[in-house]
Formats: structure tokens, sequence, C-alpha cells
């Protein structure tokens, strides 16, 4: 194993954390963007190159891999921010990139790398929890190409996407069709999500759809899972990253608060959380590149496993960063305007994002 | 980045596998697997074997017979040595000593216990700890007092928990040669000690599993040349803690971890626990904390890509190294359920496995969870590393 980042890799980084200095003021961190202000952060994030980050050069993007997202997520991590650059840009550009014929690539993936729309992928229903490879939303041929009738749930920034990647059923099996979100028949939920941000049930009643509409029948399975383990590795940097901002944060209150005569970072007890906080800090370190070499290397089994590893942990080990956090921030943690608790709030939510902790234990334990 | 060991890597890993394979004593490795008692004479042949191989002191330079290899050859030997059944390598001659007297020892030092030590002719005891200093090695009494005629040291005191003592025919400690020091640090010198000097005497103390590897040290007017001395003058403080440096890198065990969990899985079947889904959640959950403890040691290991808290790395995979190994040997405890409970201390030697109220495999289990109970507390326990870590952490963040 090789851990080593190049030139390239450390000049993306310092960028990312720059553009984040800049676009989210410390003491916002966390709060719901305004339309205004989601304008111009992704519009920040394309004149950047990170939403064609991992698209390929030949459709707009700039071609990289799973190690370039891995460190753009973590910076995005660190400062709550990123928007809907996991849900469009690396789960739904890569599942375009990945199935859709080279007039379809043509006709989204310059547009979402350029920022000029989002994309989202429509995959939960409801009573699934995680497993998503038997949808009930019917996809159903007709003279003229498809009727798409069903709902999906908790479409992540399902309300600012004007394209859905949508799972259906057909005769033949799993297929996954590309719909404008203003097509007839189409009717967006939009709602706040535990973390700030925005998701969206989606209803499909009788929604048709040309022939060109239709990604692919063959092959789904194996690219879903391939782009939402890219989503999932990418989440797992993100973990680190705010993990990264709470323990300094954390750091700073303990040094500077006092409580009976002397600053708490000379209590024992919470130096030991301290220490257990850092060396969580550090496994999600390694846990993100872990995550991020695998989607890199490709290998389908290897990568389930090691993804799958790395989300329990993240989930895992990012709520309870969270929670200590707060409980080592007293009452203030757990207050609105103490940044702590937005952090805690991110780290629950994305742990109950793309499979929880248990839902991926059971991916490792079925591959032992 | 990249997840795959290099092609040389795997080679190297395949070398390591079939030499242990070859190598191995079927009656040590078969020990090891059911973690039985091993004796002097099974770390003798077994470290024998290695040196001969010029295997035995990986990190230790070449001029001194080392093999010369990096972090990652030297993670991968220890892991495929584990997995396979060799005893693990005894830390004191060869992974603390050997590097302080490279690092600090005079010539003669050097030529004349280096040598002996990769011969496996001495064994070395660590004379650290005392009654009144566990994990707080600063407060040592054991007192070194030199003669008028400067050849000598007159050594008094007492040392406690010294493994393996009763092999060992030489000890390096540390002694107090000047009490009036300002900081109770700076008075502190390193000695290397012959255990059969007079004076010097050795009583085992029995541990709760039964085992007797751990002993008391009592030094009464013992004499030591002042040639023993390694270093200069009161600055034993600083050797020994280059010692611990050296000694918390490989007391993470991982690949203890890997063995254990290995044999955890392997028990789990055989007693008809494979579908047992709440063990075997915990098992899973295991695989992943160490996947993340491995990548987090090669990550920290490897050059250019540390924390920020470089100094204590090793303190932070100690902790969680140990603290997940334990765990492991809890849950050997419930995978032999009622079967923990026969016990003997005879039986867990292999000649007298025959005797024992249970399976062979799991005539050792509560004794192996008890053992473990060490792993957190030598080398530093785990709470005087958390305070390291939180130390760096503060002042870093």
């Amino acid at each position: 194993m090789d851990f080593a980042l190049d030139d390239d890799h450390l000049a993306l980084r310092e960028a990312v954390q720059r553009f984040c200095e800049g676009e989210y003021p410390a003491q916002h961190r966390g709060n719901p963007e305004s339309a205004e202000q989601a304008r111009q952060r992704w519009k920040g994030m394309a004149k950047l190159g990170l939403l064609g980050l991992p698209l390929p050069a030949a459709f707009g993007g700039s071609g990289q891999g799973a190690i370039e997202v891995m460190l753009a997520a973590q910076e995005l991590g660190r400062a709550l921010g990123g928007g809907a650059f996991v849900a469009s840009t690396v789960i739904a550009g890569q599942l375009l990139a990945a199935l859709g014929t080279p007039e379809q690539k043509l006709q989204w993936l310059p547009a979402l790398a350029s920022g000029e729309m989002q994309a989202a992928l429509a995959i939960a229903e409801e009573g699934q929890r995680y497993d998503w490879t038997a949808p009930r939303l019917q996809a159903t041929r007709t003279p003229r190409g498809w009727e798409l009738q069903g709902r999906k749930t908790f479409v992540l920034h399902g309300d600012s996407a004007s394209l859905f990647l949508v799972v259906a059923r057909s005769a033949t099996g799993l297929a996954v069709f590309a719909v404008d979100a203003a097509t007839p028949g189409v009717r967006v939920h939009g709602f706040d999500t535990l973390d700030g941000r925005r998701a969206a049930h989606v209803d499909f009643e009788a929604v048709t759809l040309a022939e060109a509409r239709l990604l692919a029948t063959d092959g789904v399975e194996d690219a879903i899972e391939a782009a939402l383990d890219a989503g999932i590795a990418a989440l797992c940097a993100e973990t680190a990253g705010a993990v990264e901002a709470l323990l300094a944060a954390t750091v700073d209150h303990l040094r500077t608060r006092k409580q009976f005569g002397a600053p708490l970072a000379k209590f024992q007890v919470l130096q030991h959380r301290v220490a257990d906080l850092a060396i969580d800090l550090e496994q999600l370190k390694s846990m993100a590149c872990v995550a991020a070499m695998a989607v890199a290397a490709g290998e389908p089994v290897q990568r389930r496993r090691l993804v799958s590893a790395a989300k329990v942990f993240a989930s895992q080990a990012g709520r309870r960063a969270g929670l200590a956090t707060i409980q080592m921030h007293g009452a203030m943690g757990m207050t609105d305007e103490c940044r702590v608790g937005h952090y805690a709030k991110r780290l629950i939510a994305i742990g109950q994002q793309a499979g929880d902790a248990a839902f991926h234990l059971r991916h490792v334990l079925a591959t032992n | 980045m990249r997840l795959q060991f290099t092609a040389a890597e795997e080679a190297f890993r395949q070398e390591v596998r079939a030499f242990v394979r070859a190598k191995l004593p079927a009656d040590i490795k078969r020990k090891v697997e059911l973690g039985l008692r091993l004796e002097h004479a099974d770390y003798l042949t077994w470290f024998n074997l290695l040196e001969e191989r010029g295997w035995l002191t990986p990190g230790w330079p070449p001029e001194h017979g080392g093999p010369g290899w990096n972090h990652v050859q030297r993670y991968i030997f220890d892991e495929e040595t584990l997995l396979a059944g060799a005893p693990r390598i005894i830390a004191s001659g060869i992974q603390m000593l050997g590097p302080v007297l490279i690092a600090f020892g005079t010539p003669d030092q050097k030529a004349r216990y280096l040598p002996d030590i990769r011969a496996s002719r001495t064994w070395w005891a660590q004379g650290f700890s005392e009654p009144g200093a566990g994990s707080d090695l600063a407060a040592v009494r054991t007192t070194a007092v030199l003669e008028p005629d400067g050849k000598h040291f007159v050594v008094n005191g007492h040392k406690v928990w010294t493994s393996y003592a009763q092999w060992c025919s030489m000890m390096f400690a540390l002694v107090r040669t000047d009490p009036t020091a300002a900081k109770p640090q700076e008075g502190i010198s390193f000695l290397l000690i012959d255990m059969k000097s007079p004076g010097l005497t050795v009583r085992p103390i029995r541990m709760l599993e039964g085992g007797t590897d751990l002993n008391e040290c009592f030094l009464d007017n013992v004499r030591v040349p002042v040639e023993n001395l390694v270093g200069e003058l009161h600055k034993g403080w600083s050797y020994g803690k280059y010692l611990l440096g050296h000694e918390r890198t490989g007391i993470a065990g991982i690949g203890s971890c890997k063995q254990q969990l290995a044999r955890a899985r392997q028990l789990a079947a055989q007693q008809g626990l494979a579908d047992d889904a709440l063990l075997q959640a915990r098992l899973a959950q295991f695989e992943v904390e160490l996947i993340a403890l491995e990548a987090t040691a090669l990550r920290l290991l490897a050059p250019g890509q540390g924390s920020r808290t470089p100094a204590v790395e090793a303190s932070m995979l100690k902790v969680r190294g140990t603290e997940l190994r334990q765990a492991i040997y809890e849950t050997l405890v419930d995978i032999a359920g009622p079967d923990a409970l026969p016990f003997s201390t005879e039986a867990q030697f292999l000649e007298h496995l025959d005797e024992a109220a249970v399976a062979p495999e799991l005539t050792a289990v509560a004794a192996n969870c008890l053992d473990a109970r060490k792993v957190s507390i030598y080398g530093g326990t785990n709470e005087v590393q958390r305070n390291l870590i939180a130390r760096a952490t503060l002042e870093v963040y």
C-alpha cells in the first residue's frame, strides 16, 4: 500500500482549502444555504474544476479519479460545504458516464461539469431502507418509448436537480432512465434534511419518455454499485474533514474555557476524550484513503468490501465524534449558534446515507 | 496512492510465507495456535532459524546484521509470521536494547553484546519498573553509587514485572545516579547488569492465568563495572524513552490481532456459531477496526503522510491495537461459552494437553484472555499513552 500524495494532489487540496475559506465563513458553517449562496458556491466549484473532477475529459470533465475526489471532499467536509457535489458530480455524474451512450453523455456531462445543471440519482423507495435492488417503480414499454410509474424517496438535492437518473424495474430487469425534472407527471416534494441541506421525494405519474431517455438495461446493477461506492468513498472523506474541524474546535474550546479555576484542557478525563478523538481522526483519514484507493483500483469485490468497511467506520466514528464534541462543549455545544452541533448533524446525516453502519457491516460479513 | 502492495512486496510476502511453512516446527506452531505455553527452547529454536536466514533483527541497520527492510517489509514479515503460527519476537534484547546500544553504546559494548543477542546466547531482562514506578518511570528509586575508585557502581533496589528474568543472563536497568537532580528525570542512568552478580535475586510472580514469566528482582549491593554504563551518566532517561518509542510501534500488535481474529473465526465455526448473528456482527466489526488500524499503521509509518502529531503516532497505534486485541480475546471466551470454565495450569503445556477437560482448541482461551490484560499495561499504560496523545494534540491543533 502506498499513501503518498504527489504535487498535483497537494495543489488541488490547497486550492479547495482556499475556496472553502472564502465561501464558508467559520461562523456560518452548517447554516442552510440561501438560493443565492448556493448558486455562487456552485459556480465557484465549477470554476475550480470540482464539478467535472471525476468526469471524462472527452465530455468536459478533468478525468481525475477517486483520490482527487477524496482530497476535495475532505476539504469540503472540513468546511461543511460542497452542496450537491457528491450527489450530482460523484454519484449521478459517474453513473451517467458509465451507462450513457455517447450522445447522452454529450447531452448532459458537459453541462454538469460546467455547473449549468445538477443531476440526482433517484434510487431509494419507501420501506426499502437501503436495498435498492428490487425497485417497485415500474418502467413499461410503449409504442413511442417508455412510461414510468412510481415513487422515489430521499433523493438528495432532488429539488435543485434538473435531471433525475431513475432506477426502475422493467420487464427484463433493472433499468436506468434520465428524466428531466420538468417532464409532465414528475412531481418533486422537497424538504429540509437534518444537516440543513435539501432532499426530495419524487412522484412519477404516467411519465412518458422517449426511447433516447433510457440509459441502459445491461450492467446496470454493477454500474450503480460502482457509482454509489464512489459516492460513499467521498462521504468517508467528508467525515474525516468534518471530524478534523471538530477536533480543532474542541482543542480551542478546552484551552480557553476555564472551570474550577483551570482551563478544561488540564482535566485528564477530557484529555482522554481528546486522545480518543485524535485516534479516531487518524483512522478516519486512513479509511478515507482506503475507500478512495479501492474505488480507484476498481476491482468490484475488493472495492465493495473496503468501501463498506470504510463506511461502517465513518458512520460510527463520525457520529461518535460529533456527539462527544457536543458533550465537551457543554450546553453551549447544544446551541444553534455553536458550530459544533452543525458538524454533529452532518455526521449523523452522513451515517444514515447510502447504507448505515449495520447495512455495511453485513456487506463486510458477507465477504469474510 | 495505491491499494495494492507492489509485486516486489507480494514476492517478499510469499518468501516469508514459504520460509515459515518450511521451517517452523509443527509442535511450536501447534502451541502458538492453541495459545499454549511456549518454553525457552521453543523461542530459541525459532529465533535461531530466523537468525540463520538473517531475519531476527529487522529493525537493526545492515551493518549490525539487520536485513535492511523498509517499514512495509517489516509489516509484512510480522503479519506473515504471526498468521502462520510462529512465536512472537520477545522484545527486550532484539527490539529494545539492540537499537539503544546501536545508537548510544560504545564500540566495545556493541561488539560485546549485539552478536550474542542475534545468536540468542544472551537474553536480556528489562529492569525498568519498580513497585513505586510503573508507567511513571521518572520515579525509579533503585540507586547506583559510583565507588570512590570510579571502577564500579553499587546498585541497590527492587525491580518488578521483569519478563522472562528466569531465562535471562543480563539486565538493562534504569537506576538513579543523582538523587539531587532538579528534575526526577535528570538523575537517571542506563546500566547493563549481569544477572549472576552476587546480591541479585530473582523471584517469580504468579499471575492470574497461572504463568510465572514475570519476576521481581532484588538488587542488594550489586557491583556493576563502570564500562557497563550506556551513554552518559545521568542521561539514562532519554535512552529509556528512545527504547520505549521503538517498543510501542511493535506493540500495536496488528499481526497478533489478525492471528486471534482468524482463531476466533475458526473456533466459531467449530462451535457451530457460523450463523450466530450477534457473534458474526462482532467479528465483522473487528474486521472493520482491523482494516482501519492496519491502514493507519501503514499510512502513519510511511514517509510524508503522517499526522499533525507525529511524536505520538506510535502511542495511537498502541492504544487502538491493544484494546482491539483484548476485545477479540474476550470474544474468544464468549465463543467457548461454558467450555471457558475448565481451567488447568498444567494443561496449558502441550505435553499435558490431553489432561484438559475441554477440547484442545479451548484449553487456553480463558488464560489467554486474562494474559492479554497486560497489553494495555506494559510499555506505558494506555492511560499514559492517552495523556501523551492529548498533550501533543492540545498543543498542535
